[in-house]
């Protein structure tokens, strides 16, 4: 199933610049894999040397925090959206 | 949702306006959202500015405008000039002067009739519960990670609604934590990133515009708690994205084993931020390494003698085109697959802006088998103090 997944600005550096990338996949843990073959940079920004998804980046299924449905086994539909979303800090 | 949260002001409202008060705000008054009880809402209220830059200056500016009867700044720094492509609390005048003191007398200028406390300090773990204690709402106007859980912790063990935005190149987000019922920054961000990771404004850039968008939203939001009308942002994080111009909302949920919210909470006072996140400063201190250092006088002499030296400028083409020593641009990024264009016969000195990037190329050169290597010291920074006077600094 096509899944749009949403790329947060300092990421994009490691996507060839792309805000937006559709991936194929059944649940959010395979929509991010697929994302992180295509672009291999990306994988040490998301998870963890353990394979962790680092706990400054959170994953979105539309609108819901994946942390509180099944994690990475949550299922995907046609047409939803995955957004990453990384602390940031900047304000002066 | 909680929508009429605990922000009300635990002081009496004042009894009246004066004649003077009442014309300022009349556009206040005649909206039956605020009227006569909510302007005496924003009189009596006290808001806490921890930051006057560039989220703090749209804040200081609105909150002061609408009448908020007691602001408290928090700032340590002073102006640079730097700042003013987005500080718009400060003047041309001001650089040089410290932010809590300018920003206090752009404030008074603007409305003489509110009450204006200047901390001239950092905030720190032994300051900020006698610093938060006495105000009704926190704002979190700053730039660093330390400082941002800082901020939480505290407004959470004295039970205040944190009103927090942040900003990264043409992203903003903003939410409202600490509020009863609501979630906090840790529920969030349990931790924050490793330094060296992402960017700060000064290495990552910052449109101007973007804090303003931003600190607008978040005076909007101080403004509805103290008044105590409509949806807060609690538990919910608006995103900005600039480029696109888009706004999106996603939701944020209590986490109950949360370390200074949840249950059983671990964060009973306040801890050591700058530890906790894992530097020791505004930014992660200049990498260990093994590769010599040389000064931009000792370069300049070399190249007056004609030595053969390779100069590789390792920032992006944007910042070659400010300006540059006439090196061969490679990007840092692009050195990996780059790498082959250079010759590891000859010598090669990497330079940046600063210093820092320059240092992560000599390393990465070095462990690629590059044995003649040198790292500008300070980068063209220190090249246009040093040698160069008429060189843009940026």
């Amino acid at each position: 199933m096509p899944i749009k997944i949403l790329i947060p600005t300092p990421l994009r550096a490691y996507t060839n610049k792309l805000d937006t990338v559709e991936v194929q996949a059944a649940t959010v843990g395979d929509a991010i894999s697929a994302l992180t073959t295509q672009f291999s940079d990306l994988r040490k920004h998301l998870y963890n040397d353990e394979g962790r998804l680092r706990s400054f980046v959170n994953v979105y299924l539309n609108d819901e925090d994946i942390r509180f449905l099944q994690k990475d086994q949550t299922e995907v539909s046609d047409g939803d959206t995955i957004s990453i979303v990384p602390s940031i800090a900047g304000g002066r | 949702m909680a929508t009429k949260i605990g922000a009300a002001p635990q002081t009496p409202a004042p009894v009246s306006l004066s004649n003077e008060e009442i014309l300022r705000y009349s556009r206040h008054l005649i909206m039956p959202e605020v009227g006569m009880e909510g302007q005496l809402k924003l009189k009596a209220a006290k808001v806490l500015l921890i930051g006057t830059g560039g989220l703090g200056a749209p804040l200081g500016l609105y909150l002061a405008a609408a009448g908020v009867g007691r602001l408290g700044l928090v700032d340590f720094d002073t102006v640079d000039v730097t700042n003013l492509q987005r500080q718009i609390m400060f003047g041309t005048s001001d650089v040089g002067r410290p932010k809590s003191v300018a920003a206090t007398e752009r404030l008074a200028s603007l409305n003489p009739d509110i009450h204006i406390e200047t901390y001239d300090t950092h905030l720190t773990s032994e300051n900020a519960l006698d610093l938060l204690r006495d105000y009704d709402v926190i704002v979190d106007g700053t730039d660093n990670f330390p400082t941002r859980y800082l901020v939480n912790d505290a407004s959470v063990l004295l039970g205040k609604p944190n009103v927090y935005g942040s900003i990264f190149r043409f992203d903003g987000q903003v939410s409202v934590f600490g509020a009863p019922g609501g979630p906090c920054y840790r529920c969030v961000y349990p931790e924050p990133p490793p330094p060296g990771l992402v960017p700060s404004c000064a290495e990552g850039g910052v449109l101007g515009v973007l804090p303003g968008i931003v600190g607008c939203i978040q005076a909007m939001e101080v403004i509805k708690l103290i008044l105590g009308i409509g949806d807060p942002l609690i538990g919910r994080l608006l995103l900005f994205d600039a480029l696109g111009m888009k706004f999106r909302e996603l939701k944020l949920r209590k986490n109950p084993d949360c370390p200074v919210c949840g249950t059983h909470p671990t964060v009973t006072k306040l801890i050591d931020y700058v530890q906790f996140c894992g530097i020791r400063g505004e930014e992660a201190p200049a990498q260990q390494t093994s590769v010599p250092d040389i000064t931009p006088r000792d370069l300049k002499a070399r190249l007056d003698r004609g030595d053969d030296l390779y100069i590789l400028d390792v920032r992006e083409p944007h910042e070659f085109q400010i300006c540059n020593i006439g090196g061969h641009l490679i990007p840092l990024g692009d050195l990996p697959k780059r790498v082959s264009e250079l010759d590891s016969s000859k010598e090669i000195v990497a330079h940046c802006r600063s210093g820092k990037r320059s240092t992560e190329a000599a390393e990465f050169l070095r462990k690629a088998g590059f044995r003649k290597i040198l790292n500008l010291k300070g980068g063209i920074l220190a090249w246009a103090d040093e040698v160069d006077p008429s060189m843009p600094k940026y």
